[in-house]
């Protein structure tokens, strides 16, 4: 096992290599998945507070128009 | 459906309503299936290939670099493609996928250099050198960092998109530069040795490891692109709704 672990003497090249890119792969996915789930409960939070301001049971447009994503609408 | 013209078709696709649907169901799948290829790899990579005659163990860390320069490269000709897409014509996700390629290609271009270096250091006896190869790929990493630091300047999307999508497409010179630089240059980088005319060069002993971690690395790329999608179609819809809200 000890022998496995030297790598032939270039332990102290191989080993951080591999772990440089576990912890950016895995940085990568953990920042991205916490970006998501907030502008998720950012959006929840405005379509509530939207709703309740129209004091109606209406949900809020969940694409309002004047969105810069919808410029496809028009033709439809 | 059979009434509509291919631009409506197109955009049919684009709709970030659409996507959302979509992606929702892809996200898991693909996963998945980059956490297997990327398993099977690594044990190839670390436990069931051969070492290198010249290069010793040292041939393992090429299972990690390699992919992550392709990666590098892809992800530069991701956003480049999007960016193109976006300006001629104004898709609607097109300058999303571009936003959100960006820092995935620039963290593999980084892992590129760093693992190249780890690399270098005892079989060539140096961390680094000028040679074409590196100083090409450490100009990509350069241009990714100017292409996100545009879009973190200007605030108006529509405007950020369009002056982000310029930068990209004016630097996707860089990337047969980068390609080609061990042909054009004399380099103390090697040449191509799968990609190439002829057949790949490498041991089949060697290919399996390689190909299943570059094949891993590419579903991870892919798998988190619509991740970040889906937060950026998110990020932009609170964005409208702030303004809708800050108008009524």
């Amino acid at each position: 096992m000890e022998h496995y672990f030297a790598m032939g003497g270039y332990a102290d090249f191989i080993w951080p290599a591999y772990a440089i890119v576990a912890i950016v792969m895995i940085g990568l996915v953990v920042f991205t998945r916490i970006d998501l789930v907030r502008q998720r409960a950012l959006l929840d939070a405005l379509e509530g507070s939207l709703a309740n301001k129209d004091g109606s049971r209406k949900r809020a447009p969940a694409r309002p128009s004047g969105s810069e994503l919808q410029p496809s609408e028009r033709e439809q | 459906m059979s009434d509509l013209t291919l631009t409506q078709r197109f955009h049919a696709f684009a709709n970030p309503a659409r996507f959302m649907a979509l992606s929702h169901r892809l996200v898991w799948p693909l996963g998945l299936i980059t956490a297997a290829l990327i398993g099977s790899g690594l044990y190839f990579a670390l436990l069931d290939s051969p070492v290198d005659y010249q290069q010793g163990e040292t041939v393992r860390i090429m299972y990690v670099h390699v992919p992550s320069a392709w990666l590098g490269l892809m992800g530069y000709m991701v956003m480049a493609g999007a960016s193109l897409v976006a300006l001629v014509f104004r898709h609607p996700l097109a300058d999303v996928c571009a936003k959100s390629a960006a820092p995935i290609g620039a963290a593999f271009c980084f892992l590129a250099l760093v693992t190249g270096s780890l690399w270098g250091r005892p079989m060539w006896g140096t961390w680094w050198v000028w040679d074409a190869r590196l100083t090409s790929m450490l100009i990509l990493l350069f241009l990714y960092l100017g292409y996100i630091a545009l879009w973190a300047t200007i605030e108006e999307p529509v405007r950020a998109a369009r002056a982000a999508a310029v930068l990209a497409l004016v630097g996707s010179i860089n990337v047969p530069i980068v390609h080609y630089s061990v042909v054009w240059w004399n380099t103390l980088h090697q040449p191509a040795s799968v990609f190439r005319v002829g057949g790949p060069e490498v041991a089949g002993s060697m290919l399996l490891p390689l190909a299943l971690m570059a094949l891993g690395f590419t579903f991870f790329f892919a798998t988190l692109l619509i991740v970040r999608m889906r937060a950026e179609v998110l990020r932009r819809r609170v964005r409208a709704l702030r303004l809708a809200g800050m108008e009524a």
